[in-house]
């Protein structure tokens, strides 16, 4: 009798996939960049909640961090739009179909400067996605320009200051409405895959802004978004935990040194303090907070504003649950009577 | 002595027409009596004749940004969306949205295209301008959506509250590279309620932008027209392939000529198959939608696309040729032209008794009935609301070259509805008359 070899079962998450589901392409981008640990990051994230690839939209407008979404998800449709205007291609996907996943990669120079305008009114508007900015403080694919989130005082590798100050895109979102926001560094493993699994299971507009060290380009000394830098000034507010609303809460936590978010899943997000008095769910302390940071040259790290109950887009537009991309003409063209009712009122 | 006595309008009409009634003979001839050329008919404005069509093209997806002379049209879709597009569960069957800009607006339009709704915005000028870039993603991504340009008197802010045909060039090339645009140009209020019908159905069939040009003269003022038909030919969403139809075939590629029309099959994010999904994006791509800067695949791709603009010919709206044989002298004319030509042909008949043919387009790119009529006439005069003679160059770019010289332009950029005197004399001076 044959005897098969036998071979440990693979690994499969919930909805009965293995993680080499979630792969992408090969990456392109250089050896060592911040953009393919965090790519590394969503993948795990999206396998450990169960996301279905089918039911995630890849969106992104233009530079290297606007590439990654190749490196990722290959079985998730995507767009990889122009510069700085993703937003606003995310938002008629999510008018079209509701049912999405929408998952949107941006960089520094696309969010923070040509695609301002649409980055402001995407927080604004709470649509649901998960937003990242991938910040490397320059522009990689156009070799090495500084762009509008790098600190004054920041070095480029020619010798050339900057003398403008940064835009804090996490106080600018929330500031603006967004409804999860926080600061992550590519490096930090366990905090950037904590976040992604929260940012899943949040309804409304996500935006990490998640310091992205360029190898190529500022990841000198005098710089500020180097690997370096981050090591010796990241400060954690929370220690985060995450736990899915598919997994059993084993582990009692201390409600004096930690605050738990109910997600709108049912998922709970832990935040044990690491500092004092840090409240997340309070927004003006939150921009306060942010603002002081730079004061004292500090990279604060970790969720800074999270509101799981506020209405998204999608629930102020009043739409049918049935994705609008799919419904049939019976439901979309009117009858005949309503064409001689409205021809009626203009004799 | 008795002071005046004070009386509301009515009585003083009454008392007008008594005393004339009583005191003046009639001295003229006329006489007036009731006729009923307006039975049966509506009055209704270019912008709200294309909210309906839209409503009733089955439009899910709107996003606008305010602009005269283009604002109306999407507030009276509006209205009449919330009134005939609330599902039996109290909830809409579309979503509009008021963008941030033009540039958010198509881009919502081209998200919405490519995740499967059929979407819209309504501009003008100055935002066909801004929508530039994003013209070209869609066009070469090859992604579904309709814009309606409702043309108002450029260059630049130009007199915003004045018609123009102003915006033909830049529309059909809207964007960098070697971008093409069809286009739908409406001369009536049904025109703009069937045409809309056309805009979508075209734009899910051939996988681009559908612009239609319409103008402020048809889209803000009121037009009597005959009550609008109900669309008689069902909703076409184009080549999209369902999770049943991927199982069949086990997989596909986005960007392959299956077919030879040039137009390739898509499918919509969301659908539940391991191999639905693929990548859309601006660079440079092969037919499996990877990026490649392949010089071979690069070409290809772009004379596939081209031979969409081909096919299309045979499925625009056809022009209306109002007559062709009766003389050597053709007029072509589009869009609100239309109603100044009907009265300056009849000027030229009577008072210079120069009978003369007339093609009125209704869409880019050209059909072969076009290129029929210029054969057909010695001189044509090409009659349109702008400096430059933007569709006479567009004519200039297809017929054969030696009917070139043929093609006269006739052309009126004053910001006032064209007048028949205007195009009758013009003619009469290069006809040497």
């Amino acid at each position: 009798m044959a005897t098969t070899p036998s071979t440990p079962a693979p690994k499969i998450n919930r909805i009965g996939l293995s993680v080499l589901e979630y792969k992408g392409g090969k990456t392109t981008l250089c050896a060592g960049c911040g953009h393919n640990a965090i790519s590394e990051r969503i993948i795990d994230a999206m396998y450990e909640m169960g996301v279905k690839p089918e039911r995630v939209a890849k969106l992104s407008g233009i530079g290297c961090s606007s590439k990654s979404p190749a490196y990722f998800m290959s079985r998730s449709h995507s767009f990889n739009s122009v510069h700085g205007r993703m937003p606003s291609v995310a938002t008629g996907a999510m008018l079209a179909n509701r049912s999405l996943l929408a998952l949107g990669v941006s960089g520094d120079g696309d969010s923070a400067s040509i695609g301002i305008g649409q980055f402001v009114h995407l927080m604004r508007r709470n649509l649901p996605m998960i937003y990242i900015i991938e910040d490397n403080g320059v522009y990689g694919l156009t070799k090495g320009q500084f762009s509008a989130t790098a600190d004054v005082g920041s070095k480029l590798k020619t010798g050339v200051v900057n003398d403008l100050p940064a835009i804090d895109t996490c106080a600018l979102a929330i500031e603006l409405g967004a409804t999860f926001v926080g600061r992550s560094f590519s490096g930090d493993k366990r905090q950037l895959h904590s976040m992604l699994k929260a940012a899943i299971s949040h309804r409304g507009t996500v935006m990490l802004d998640v310091i992205s060290p360029c190898v190529t380009f500022n990841d000198h000394d005098g710089s500020t978004k180097s690997y370096k830098y981050m090591k010796d000034h990241e400060e954690p507010l929370q220690d985060i935990n995450f736990v899915p609303h598919f997994e059993e809460i084993d582990v009692e936590y201390d409600p004096g040194a930690t605050i738990e978010v109910t997600m709108h899943d049912g998922s709970r997000l832990r935040l044990r303090k690491l500092e004092e008095g840090y409240d997340p769910t309070h927004r003006i302390d939150a921009i306060h907070r942010l603002l002081e940071a730079h004061e004292k040259h500090e990279v604060l790290t970790g969720v800074f504003y999270v509101d799981p109950k506020a209405p998204s887009f999608l629930d102020l537009l009043n739409m049918t649950d049935e994705p609008l991309a799919t419904l049939p003409e019976s439901v979309t063209r009117p009858s005949r009577e309503v064409l001689e009712q409205c021809m009626e009122e203009l004799r | 002595m008795v002071g005046p006595t004070i009386i509301g309008p009515e009585e003083f009409a009454q008392a007008g027409y008594d005393y004339a009634s009583a005191n003046l003979k009639k001295q003229d001839p006329f006489r007036i009596a009731r006729l009923d050329k307006t039975a049966g008919k509506i009055i209704i404005d270019g912008n709200s004749a294309a909210a309906l069509g839209c409503m009733f093209a089955g439009v899910t997806v709107v996003t606008w940004y305010p602009i005269t002379p283009s604002s109306s049209l999407v507030e009276t879709l509006i209205d009449y969306m919330k009134e005939h597009r609330i599902g039996p569960d109290g909830k809409a069957t579309f979503a509009i949205v008021q963008a941030e800009d033009e540039l958010a607006a198509i881009g919502m339009v081209i998200g919405g295209g490519w995740a499967g709704a059929r979407s819209m915005t309504a501009t003008a000028g100055p935002g066909i301008s801004l929508m530039a870039e994003f013209s070209g993603l869609a066009y070469y991504t090859e992604v579904p959506g309709v814009i309606w340009d409702i043309q108002r008197v450029g260059p630049s802010t130009g007199l915003p509250t004045r018609t123009s045909q102003g915006d033909i060039l830049s529309t059909a090339f809207l964007s960098h590279g070697d971008t093409k645009n069809i286009l739908l140009i409406p001369s009536s209020a049904s025109e703009c309620f069937d045409m809309a019908q056309d805009a979508f159905n075209l734009a899910e069939q051939f996988q681009t932008l559908i612009f239609v040009m319409s103008d402020l003269d048809l889209g803000m003022n009121n037009w009597m027209s005959d009550p609008f038909k109900y669309p008689e030919t069902p909703i076409n969403r184009g080549k999209v392939l369902s999770k049943e139809d991927l199982e069949r075939l086990g997989g596909f590629a986005r960007y392959k000529d299956v077919d030879g029309d040039g137009i390739g099959y898509r499918t919509l994010p969301g659908t539940d198959h391991p191999g639905a999904a693929y990548f859309a994006r601006g660079s440079g791509h092969n037919e499996k939608s990877q990026y490649s800067e392949r010089p071979d695949d690069f070409e290809r791709n772009m004379e596939r696309i081209n031979r969409k603009f081909e096919t299309v010919r045979s499925f625009v709206p056809r022009p209306e040729v109002v007559s062709a044989d009766k003389s050597k002298i053709g007029i072509i004319a589009y869009g609100t032209s239309h109603w100044a030509i009907i009265e300056s042909r009849d000027q030229l008949s009577r008072e210079y008794q120069c009978e003369t043919d007339y093609l009125r387009l209704r869409a880019y790119p050209f059909t072969r009935e076009v290129h029929e009529f210029i054969e057909k006439h010695e001189r044509v005069y090409v009659v349109e609301q702008n400096r430059d003679a933007q569709m006479l160059s567009l004519l200039k770019l297809d017929v054969r070259p030696e009917l070139i010289t043929r093609l006269r332009s006739v052309s009126h950029i004053h910001g006032l509805p064209l007048d028949a005197r205007s195009v009758t004399d013009e003619i009469m001076t290069m006809e040497g008359k």
